[in-house]
């Protein structure tokens, strides 16, 4: 069984999905299940006073089944942050959720790029750490920003492929190539979770042939004109990804290499 | 007295507690997450007297990513 660490917590299928953005709860029952994920992300926020006659997420995630991790999406400074994961903490406690304890920390910049602020990302983490969660911390594709965030104490680091919902997919390999490097270093198990940005199927291959631990998404399913049909092509492609990685693929090459021998062709070569 | 519930205003009587709050709403406890003045409350405190002036957050999840 080919089994993803996170601090304490394990789980064999490495897409994590959200559960925003869907036209419908049933619709999201349904993308959920065609993407095969154990762990679906949620937000935490005010509840509705009046109206109360709404539907609640609650009453269509199953959580004996889903693994929760909430998120601190919408938190701009660490302290907002801080306060989310514990009442986000608490909540999964009282739901007897084995999601208890992790936490997706996003401690975002500006409402217009949502892109992670490295100091209050930093900050944030070192204060859940200490506060015993598992941080599983988003931040930008930046190697060092990465690596202060592993040596703060984070159990994942979650760098993005591209901005939040942007369906831009991977767009500096390289540096996401780096993160990993970096990370790993005589480190070889440290989680790496590629998040954000996912517009298609191919990017979460191309994330998982980088040697990414898991990918992350949400708006790339949610608003697909066909979200069930998508959650079914991303959970393939983390497969194709995943396996692809661990088979090690060939070195680029500049010129061609013949899979049919020459030695006895009968046909003419030209230069020979 | 007058507190503030998730942003807004409300008066409610002396000896209201978040209990009685939730209650009020028909929120059940097992579903949200409260917090009093910025800081976490524990389920088992829910039935202590707000006092004026108190701020009260009472969340739960949403759909995110």
């Amino acid at each position: 069984m080919d089994v993803l660490r996170i601090g304490k917590f394990e789980v064999t299928n490495r897409l994590f999905v959200g559960t925003g953005k869907y036209a419908t709860y049933e619709l999201m029952q349904q993308a959920l299940a065609a993407s095969a994920c154990q762990v679906v992300t949620v937000a935490v926020r005010r509840e509705r006073l009046v109206d109360k006659e709404g539907r609640s997420l609650l009453d269509f995630l199953d959580l004996g089944k889903y693994i929760i991790l909430p998120n601190t999406a919408g938190c701009f400074t660490a302290d907002d942050a801080i306060r989310v994961s514990l009442l986000g903490r608490d909540l999964l406690e009282k739901q007897g959720n084995k999601g208890a304890g992790w936490v997706k920390l996003e401690v975002l910049g500006d409402k217009k790029t949502l892109l992670p602020d490295p100091v209050g990302t930093l900050e944030a983490t070192k204060e859940l750490v200490k506060e015993g969660f598992a941080v599983l911390a988003y931040t930008s594709d930046d190697p060092r920003s990465a690596v202060r965030i592993k040596e703060a104490g984070a159990a994942s680091v979650m760098p993005a492929g591209s901005p939040i919902g942007s369906g831009q997919g991977i767009l500096n390999p390289l540096n996401i190539s780096l993160c990993l490097e970096l990370l790993k270093e005589n480190d070889r198990g440290f989680p790496v979770i590629v998040d954000a940005g996912v517009g298609t199927a191919s990017d979460v291959t191309i994330a998982m042939e980088l040697g990414a631990d898991g990918v992350l998404l949400n708006t790339g399913i949610a608003h697909a004109k066909d979200p069930v049909k998508m959650a079914t092509a991303m959970r393939h492609a983390l497969d194709a990804g995943r396996l692809a990685y661990q088979s090690g693929r060939i070195p680029k090459k500049r010129y061609a290499t013949a899979s049919s021998p020459f030695e006895g062709v009968i046909s003419h070569i030209p230069g020979e | 007295m007058l507190i503030k519930v998730n942003g807004q205003d409300k008066d409610v009587p002396e000896g209201t507690s978040i209990l009685s709050l939730l209650d009020a709403f028909k929120l059940t406890p097992d579903k949200v997450a409260v917090e009093l003045n910025r800081r976490l409350v524990k389920t088992a405190l829910y039935g202590n007297a707000l006092k004026s002036g108190d701020q009260v957050e009472i969340v739960t999840f949403v759909g995110g990513g």
